[in-house]
């Protein structure tokens, strides 16, 4: 279970996160939706601490982490994997280095155990043959199918989602979005998935948080989200531009 | 008057950012040096390091050295040949080189190729999210990225100053005694009897100072560059700037302690 409880982060005047209080359900999908530049992937660097709260607390399985030293933090990030927004692949190493760096890192098997775990990860996300390849051989939804694969090599409880599907053609946000459903049935994970297409929040999410000014203004199963009353959330499922929203 | 009031306020601010900057790197330092003798360490990044700070390095350190010492023989047969002690030629570059302009120019031609390097593929990890995969991933960037860079510089450095100081020397006898005629005996025989042991020794642990300079500094500003390309292009700038000042300041005050 993640719990976040009343978040506070401003960068220099402009306040980013502003008393965000939410609950994040193990085993299933809680999709962050909101708008860009809304503070959303500053939300999901706060759940896997690379960024420090202002203020507020947030629990990973009921250890407040915004208390723990550096070595402490680390032994809570072995729970979770992340899929960067550009895969943030490491371009100096080839795919198969990529997917066998948390392994080498973490764990003690030899390197044909490690080999074969590669293999069956990218296997898993529907590539084969690639492990040679360097990065910048790689299509956009390539190098994210790889970017998930070397996120879930450990077996994490957690996996966190920033944009899966941006810059993607439709046919290839729907292969993404597969992925993330079969994923997440098969290792029975906690996903948090960071998105603003539409289609693929109510196709992947169990539940869809809003992040709107700072705060978590509504927070739902799918259904609850299409038919909600607020106008805010009605104006950002329909991308009108009239209404509470104010374009910048 | 409020020129002048401006104008030096201008420099105390430049100086406090300097100092400031100075400060944050020295932190740096700190952490590296706690991670330095954490195990495991990766050898083979650090000999990719090592590689490509020292022996990619090498031909442009020869180059550098070797017309380093001609002009120098040049110059100083030119004013020595007033005082008629044209002799002393041999071992003014050969002291020239070991105590300084091997060791400095080194620096800085490392600097030039591979400071601004690591300030360049640090950067680009920066903000193609790279670094943040590191940390989620549990494993310390720091002990992964820098740790090796800091040690091939401190290592590599020196090696590349041994060669320059004997690309001068070399380039120095081949201006002095095959284009201006001095006794070659002589010209070796000055520069054994000049140049000690301790010359040679002091000048690779400033190189030493100079690696950990550049490579530090190199480091630190692409671990810390912001904004995309821009930030990139900054920060390595800025990096072959702030090391380069470095290296011909702290220079003096190393010379200062040593000699």
């Amino acid at each position: 279970m993640i719990r976040l409880e009343e978040v506070h982060k401003a960068f220099g005047r402009q306040t980013v996160l502003d008393g965000v209080d939410l609950e994040i359900e193990s085993g299933k999908t809680t999709v962050i939706i909101g708008r860009s530049g809304g503070g959303k992937s500053v939300l999901l660097k706060h759940i896997i601490g690379l960024m420090k709260p202002d203020r507020g607390r947030i629990f990973i399985d009921d250890v407040d982490i915004t208390r723990l030293n550096d070595r402490d933090l680390n032994e809570i990030r072995k729970k979770f994997g992340m899929l960067f927004q550009e895969a943030a692949l490491f371009d100096s190493m080839t795919v198969g280095e990529n997917v066998a760096f948390p392994l080498r890192e973490h764990t003690p098997y030899p390197e044909d155990e490690i080999r074969r775990i590669v293999s069956e990860r990218l296997q898993a996300v529907g590539l084969t043959g690639v492990e040679a390849k360097m990065p910048a051989e790689l299509s956009g939804g390539m190098r994210k199918r790889v970017g998930l694969a070397r996120a879930v090599a450990l077996n994490p409880e957690i996996v966190l989602f920033d944009e899966p599907t941006t810059g993607l053609d439709p046919v290839m946000t729907e292969a993404i979005n597969r992925l993330i459903i079969d994923t997440q049935q098969r290792f029975q994970l906690t996903c948090v998935v960071i998105s603003h297409d539409i289609q693929s929040i109510f196709e992947i999410g169990h539940r869809i948080a809003m992040l709107y000014e700072g705060k978590i203004i509504a927070h739902g199963s799918p259904d609850e989200i299409r038919t909600s009353a607020n106008p805010v959330i009605g104006q950002f499922l329909s991308g009108s531009i009239e209404g509470p929203i104010k374009i910048v | 008057m409020n020129a002048i009031s401006a104008a030096l306020d201008g420099l105390g601010k430049a100086v406090l950012s300097y100092v400031e900057e100075m400060g944050r790197i020295l932190l740096m330092f700190l952490s590296v040096g706690a991670w330095m003798f954490r195990p495991p360490l990766k050898a083979r990044n650090i000999f990719k390091q090592m590689e490509f700070v020292g022996v990619k390095s090498i031909f442009v350190v020869v180059l550098t050295g070797t017309f380093t010492g001609m002009v120098m023989a040049l110059q100083g047969y030119h004013g020595f040949r007033m005082f008629g002690a044209e002799a002393l030629v041999g071992s003014t570059v050969a002291l020239g080189m070991t105590r300084e302009l091997g060791p400095v120019l080194t620096a800085l031609m490392v600097t030039a190729r591979a400071g601004s390097a690591m300030a360049a593929e640090l950067g680009t990890m920066r903000v193609t999210e790279q670094i943040d995969a590191l940390s989620v991933m549990a494993a310390n960037p720091i002990k992964h990225l820098i740790v090796p860079r800091v040690l091939a510089g401190v290592f590599m450095v020196p090696l590349l100053t041994v060669v320059s100081d004997f690309c001068g020397i070399v380039g120095g006898y081949f201006v002095g005694v095959h284009l201006l005629d001095i006794n070659s005996g002589i010209f070796i025989k000055n520069i054994t009897k000049l140049v000690d042991l301790g010359d040679i020794y002091n000048g690779l642990v400033k190189a030493a100072c100079f690696g950990l300079i550049l490579s530090l500094i190199g480091c630190y500003k692409g671990f810390n560059a912001r904004g995309g390309a821009e930030g990139v292009g900054r920060a390595t700038t800025e990096a072959v700037v702030l090391a380069a000042i470095t290296i011909l300041i702290s220079d003096y005050f190393l010379t200062a302690i040593m000699f």
